[in-house]
């Protein structure tokens, strides 16, 4: 049992090396297009993304719809912290590994304390309270100037004239325009060792006494309690954790672009990341990692189909959630397509 | 005065988000799935009242009729289609994505059939507005529209569902599936018919929310959508006087938000509002309260 989960582990590590690898040998021989090289960083992005939603989607069943508030707080802090230390410090990879560390800290503080209030809550009724904080994040986000002049720090919530800044001085957070000319350290590589770095964290979890402490709560909450499981805690570790890997994931996300504006991570974000969970399976991590490349990838494949292309992903998503979801083509599947899946079955 | 326009502005609002809003609730009081696709149906009946009245010239009530019929049918194929095939399915999130899929499929079809600039959509509503205290105070045509329709259906619902018998049929659904089967209800219709009364609410909130704010585009059900959803949450997921009473109180808070404290902080005020009212009464305003069993 033991040996086999280690196994089921070290092929989902060996599947991201043995990805870079490839990528890494076709970027090299120049085989890339342009297209798909500006799209490596920000499936590392995803990758994370969905990884450490299906933590609290997954793992602690519970469905939280406000992911992106958390990538918002941790862009927002990274890029800000590497705007403000872009000429003391120089070494990009040093600068960009700081500013993921501080995107994690400051999103699991929002983390934890958005946790305290929203995990009393359960079901939907927690879906629809995260989804209001990640919309209150970003709405909040959107008023934030922030500028810098010899007399220090300049603050308002108005507009950057009321900040009362010296005429030499730099505006860092512009409202609505977000955080412009964050330099633009983020790298595949970078991304592909916050996976891993994710992966072992999420893995290593989810492995641990902790994490069975968690899955025992998502199983049967009554009896975790019984037992004398304390359930906030669990919850909120979990709560926590995903919320500091996804604000990681926000820093580097903040590092690949050049304008960084709060608007772009409204609930759709959340929910993009909740189709990757789901489709990749609730709780199995490959899953999502898989289902993340697949479905930013996909997207871009059907980019020659100019208008057509969303359409056919939303067919394509809503056939893919029938295929492996609903009884009667599970049935069906059973059925006809026996000999295929029957050794998947097995495993579980 | 200008505390009195903002209030009837905010009813007003607020009886487009309970129109919507009776749609979401009914639906989860019945299928227990949160329809993530209704804002969009919304948008189709805005798109589909449009064309009626812009396109072909057609007067106002027939082409609110038409829209109506649209999205009836809409939610009906919608819900066979794509939604029942995984009411029964092992997690209860496969529909939610379901529902996220046939989100983005509405707004994409659209895209491609009316193109993505925004229309200006001309008010359906020709009744003059009132001036009331020398002009101080007026009360628009679309006000009084909206915040009448809203009264009409209420009251009908209600009645539909406490005097008829497939409004009898619904409740009984709702309670208990398996029972209401084994009662000779086809449980499968009422869904269809939930599905299909919330799809023409959904019409008609279109037409008045577009009406109201005359700009259409692929994705303005998307913001109205949410927002009613928090409505229904707000009143009581699963009760109709909760998401009429969700509703107005939502948009009058909107509009109160917007008038006096800030623009761009009024949709966080309205969220802000939402997570203290749920942390204080974890169901919602008239939610009933499930108590656990071991």
């Amino acid at each position: 049992m033991k040996n086999k989960k280690l196994m089921g582990n070290l092929i989902t590590y060996g599947l991201v090396i043995v990805a870079y690898a490839i990528v890494a040998y076709l970027l090299h021989a120049g085989r890339l297009t342009s297209l798909v090289k500006g799209l490596l960083v920000p499936i590392c992005v995803y990758v994370i993304l969905a990884v450490s939603l299906n933590l609290v989607v997954g793992i602690s069943g519970e469905l939280s719809l406000g992911h992106a508030g958390f990538m918002c707080v941790g862009a927002f802090s990274g890029a800000f912290f590497s705007k403000c230390l872009q000429d003391t410090l120089s070494f990009a990879p040093l600068r960009l590994a700081l500013a993921i560390a501080v995107g994690a800290v400051v999103a699991a503080v929002f983390g934890l304390l958005i946790g305290i209030p929203v995990l009393r809550l359960k079901g939907d009724y927690l879906a629809i309270v995260t989804l209001a904080f990640g919309e209150i994040i970003k709405n909040v986000m959107n008023i934030f100037y922030i500028g810098l002049d010899s007399n220090g720090f300049h603050f308002s919530v108005k507009d950057q004239f009321s900040m009362g800044m010296e005429p030499g001085g730099e505006i860092l957070v512009s409202g609505p325009m977000g955080i412009t000319g964050t330099p633009k350290d983020a790298s595949f590589l970078a991304g592909i060792i916050l996976i891993l770095i994710t992966l072992f964290v999420v893995l290593h979890l989810i492995d641990s006494r902790d994490g069975r402490a968690i899955m025992a709560i998502r199983d049967n909450r009554i009896a975790a309690d019984s037992i004398g499981l304390n359930i906030t805690h669990y919850k909120l570790m979990a709560f926590t954790v995903s919320a500091a890997l996804t604000g990681a994931a926000g820093s580097l996300y903040a590092h690949n672009l050049a304008t960084l504006q709060a608007k772009k991570f409204d609930y759709n974000f959340s929910i993009l990341a909740l189709v990757f969970v789901v489709l990749g399976g609730i709780g199995n991590i490959r899953g999502s990692v898989i289902a993340a490349v697949v479905l930013t990838v996909l997207p871009e494949l059907l980019r020659g189909m100019a208008n057509y292309r969303m359409l056919i992903y939303s067919i394509i998503l809503i056939l893919m959630m029938l295929f492996n979801w609903a009884p009667r083509f599970l049935e069906w599947r059973e059925r006809h397509l026996g000999r295929l899946f029957r050794k998947n079955r097995k495993e579980e | 005065m200008s505390f009195l326009s903002y209030l009837l502005k905010g009813v007003s609002l607020g009886s487009v988000y309970a129109i919507i809003a009776l749609g979401y609730t009914m639906v989860y009081g019945i299928a227990k799935m949160l329809n993530f696709a209704h804002g969009d149906v919304i948008m189709v009946g805005g798109y589909a009242a449009f064309t009626c009245s812009m396109t072909r010239g057609m007067a106002p009530l027939p082409s609110i009729l038409i829209a109506m019929v649209v999205c009836t049918v809409l939610g009906i194929v919608i819900e066979t289609i794509a939604y029942r095939p995984l009411l029964e399915a092992a997690s209860p999130l496969a529909v939610l994505i379901t529902a996220i899929g046939v989100s983005y499929f509405l707004q994409n079809i659209v895209l491609i059939i009316f193109g993505s600039n925004p229309k200006s959509f001309q008010s359906l509503v020709k009744i003059p507005g009132l001036k009331l205290a020398d002009g101080a105070l007026t009360i628009s045509g679309e006000t009084i529209v909206t915040i009448l329709s809203c009264l009409i259906i209420m009251l009908i619902l209600t009645q539909f569902i406490s005097r008829t018998r497939m409004g009898q049929a619904m409740l009984a659904v709702s309670e208990d599936k398996g029972a209401a089967q084994l009662m000779g209800i086809n449980v499968n219709s009422t869904i269809a018919l939930t599905f299909a009364i919330g799809s023409g609410l959904a019409a008609i909130a279109g037409v008045l929310l577009c009406s109201a704010y005359p700009s259409l585009s692929p994705y303005t059900g998307a913001m109205p959508g949410i927002k009613a959803f928090v409505a229904a949450v707000f009143g009581g997921i699963g009760s109709i006087p909760g998401a009429f009473l969700g509703g107005i109180l939502l948009g009058v808070i909107e509009i109160l938000a917007k008038g006096y404290i800030s623009t761009q902080l009024s949709d966080a005020i309205v969220f802000g509002v939402l997570i203290i009212v749920l942390l204080v009464r974890p169901t919602g305003l008239l939610g009933k309260r499930i108590q656990e069993k071991v």
